[in-house]
C-alpha cells in the first residue's frame, strides 16, 4: 500500500426494512486507504461486518463511474459528500482525515421510501419521466446529420440539461425535498430542442402534475441543489420549467 | 382521478406547485409596490405635522376608491399568506424522517431563504399591531387651515414616544428587510425570469431596496421617538 492507512470512525443509518424503525449505528474501520473510493470503503466494512457474521449495509452503486447515478448518500450532512461536482462512488477517501468520524445517512424525502439502510426507492423519478419526459412521435428513418439546424448555444444548453443523472441529490439536499431541478432538467433537453416542441405543453403539465402528485415539496429558490448537484445542472432549468408550466397551463383547455 | 377537478385550466394551474410558486410572486411584487408608496407617505412626517396629515386627509377623501384600493391589498396580502402557508405545510410533510446531520453546502440557501416562513410570521404579527396602533388607534382632530381632519401625526408621535415600540418597529422591519432580501430575487425565478447577465443584479437592487426599505420605515420611527422627547410634542 502507497499511502498511509487511515482509521475511519463510521455513524451510519441502519434499517431493516421501510417498515421498520431506523437508527444510526457506530462502527470503526482500521486499514482504510486514502486512495480507496468512498463505495470501496464501505465494501472493506462489509467484508469486516460479513466475516464477523452479522448485516452488511445495503447502499445503492451500479458504474462506479459517475455516470448511472445509482450512488446516493448524504454523507456528513452534504448529497454526495463534500467535494463539488462528484458523486459518491468518485469520492476519494483523501478527502477525509485519519481519525475522522463520517456520518453517513440515505437521501431522505417522503417520495423516496427507504428499502434498507441507506438504500432509498427512487421510482418516483421514473414516475416523473413516464409523465412527459420522452418525445414520442414516429421519427421515421434516422435524418440526416444536419438537416435539423440547432444553434450551437441551444444544442450546448439542451446537453448541459441532459447531463443530470437522476441521482436525487437535489431532493436529498433540498430543504424543502422538491425535485425541481431533476424534473426542470428532463424537461429542459427537451423542451430546447426542436424535436421536443411538439409535445413540450403536455410534457410540461403531465411532468410538473406528476411531481407534485408524487409527494415532493416546492421549490423556494435556495438554490441547494444546484450547489450539491454532481452534474452541475443549473437553477436557469427551473427558470425554464416556470416558464414553460406557465404557458402551457394557461392555454390548456 | 379524485382530483379532477383541479387537474386542467386556471384551477389545475393554481394548485400546482408552480402555480402558487409564481402567484406567490406576483402578489409579493404588488406588496413590495405598495410598501415603496407607503413609505414616501411616510417620509411626510418630516415635514411636520400639517403636512403629513393633508396627506392623510386627501388620502382619506378619496372615499369609495380608497376603499377598494384597501380591500384589493387585503385580497393579495391574504392570498400571499394562505399560499405561503399551503407551501410550508407541503414542504414539511415531503421530508418526515429529518436528517440526523444535515450540513448546508453554503454555496446555496442563505440564512434569508431558511428563514422565510419566520420573518413572514413576524411581518404578520407587525401587520396587525400596525393597523390597531394606526389605522385603528387613537383620533385625535387637527385643524388644517379651518377643515378639521384626523391628526395621525400626533397619532404616530404619541406611538413611538414609547422605546420599546420603537425597538419593535425597528426589529419587524429588520425581519422584512430579510424577508424581501430573499424575496426579490425568489419572486423573478419563480415567474421564470433568469439570466446570466440580470439576475446578478436583480439580486443586489433586491437586497438594496430591502435595505432602503427597513432603513426608510425604522429611520421614520427612530425619528419619531426622537421628535416626541426632544421637542415634547
Ligand atoms: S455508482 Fe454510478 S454514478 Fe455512482
Amino acid at each position: 500500500m502507497s499511502a498511509q492507512s487511515m482509521k475511519i470512525k463510521l455513524k451510519i443509518w441502519r434499517q431493516a426494512d421501510n417498515n421498520s424503525k431506523g437508527a444510526m449505528q457506530d462502527y470503526n474501520l482500521d486499514n482504510v486507504s486514502p486512495d480507496m473510493s468512498f463505495l470501496e470503503m464501505l465494501d472493506l466494512l462489509n467484508e469486516n461486518l460479513i466475516n464477523s457474521g452479522s448485516d452488511p449495509v445495503a447502499f445503492d452503486h451500479d458504474c462506479r463511474e459517475g455516470i448511472c447515478g445509482m450512488c446516493s448518500l448524504m454523507i456528513n450532512g452534504e448529497a454526495h459528500g463534500p467535494q463539488k461536482l462528484t458523486t459518491t462512488c468518485q469520492l476519494h477517501m483523501r478527502s477525509f482525515k485519519d481519525g475522522d468520524t463520517i456520518i453517513i445517512e440515505p437521501f431522505r424525502a417522503k417520495a423516496f421510501p427507504v428499502h434498507k439502510d441507506l438504500m432509498v426507492d427512487r421510482t418516483a423519478f421514473d414516475e416523473i419521466i413516464a409523465a412527459g419526459g420522452f418525445v414520442s412521435m414516429n421519427a421515421g428513418n434516422a435524418p440526416d446529420g444536419n438537416a435539423i439546424p440547432i444553434g450551437k448555444e441551444t444544442a450546448e444548453l439542451a446537453m448541459d440539461a441532459a447531463a443530470c443523472i437522476g441521482c436525487g441529490a437535489c431532493v436529498a439536499s433540498c430543504e424543502n425535498a422538491s425535485a425541481m431541478l431533476f424534473t426542470s432538467a428532463k424537461l429542459s433537453q427537451l423542451a430546447l430542442l426542436p424535436q421536443g416542441k411538439a409535445e413540450a405543453k403536455e410534457r410540461a403539465l403531465g411532468m410538473v402534475k406528476k411531481m407534485d402528485e408524487l409527494g415532493f415539496g416546492n421549490c423556494t429558490n435556495a438554490a441547494e441543489c444546484e450547489a450539491s448537484c454532481p452534474k452541475g445542472i443549473e437553477l436557469s432549468n427551473i427558470a425554464r420549467m416556470n416558464r414553460e408550466f406557465f404557458k402551457s397551463a394557461l392555454s390548456n383547455k | 382521478m379524485a382530483s379532477q377537478a383541479c387537474t386542467s385550466g386556471i384551477c389545475g394551474y393554481l394548485c400546482s406547485s408552480i402555480g402558487k410558486k409564481q402567484l406567490m410572486g406576483v402578489t409579493a411584487f404588488l406588496l413590495i409596490g405598495f410598501l415603496k408608496a407607503h413609505l414616501l407617505g411616510n417620509f411626510l412626517l418630516l415635514l411636520g405635522p400639517a403636512a403629513f396629515n393633508e396627506y392623510g386627509h386627501k388620502l382619506m377623501s378619496l372615499g369609495p376608491l380608497l376603499i377598494i384600493a384597501e380591500i384589493i391589498l387585503l385580497a393579495i396580502f391574504l392570498t400571499h399568506l394562505v399560499l405561503a402557508i399551503s407551501l410550508v405545510w407541503q414542504n414539511r410533510k415531503a421530508r418526515p424522517v429529518k436528517y440526523y446531520s444535515k450540513q448546508r453546502t453554503g454555496r446555496g440557501a442563505t440564512f434569508a431563504s431558511n428563514t422565510m416562513p419566520y420573518t413572514g410570521i413576524v411581518i404578520l404579527i407587525f401587520i396587525c399591531l400596525h393597523l390597531w396602533c394606526f389605522k385603528y388607534g387613537t383620533y385625535y382632530e387637527f385643524d388644517l387651515d379651518g377643515i378639521i381632519v384626523r391628526d395621525l401625526y400626533r397619532t404616530v408621535i404619541e406611538y413611538f414616544a414609547n422605546p420599546f415600540y420603537t425597538a419593535w418597529y425597528v426589529l419587524a422591519m429588520i425581519a422584512m428587510g430579510i424577508h424581501l432580501s430573499h424575496g426579490v430575487q425568489s419572486a423573478f425565478q419563480s415567474v421564470g425570469f433568469r439570466h446570466a447577465r440580470y439576475t446578478p443584479l436583480i439580486k443586489k437592487l433586491g437586497c438594496a431596496l430591502s435595505l432602503f426599505l427597513t432603513v426608510g420605515f425604522s429611520g421614520l420611527s427612530i425619528y419619531g421617538y426622537y421628535i416626541s422627547t426632544t421637542l415634547n410634542y
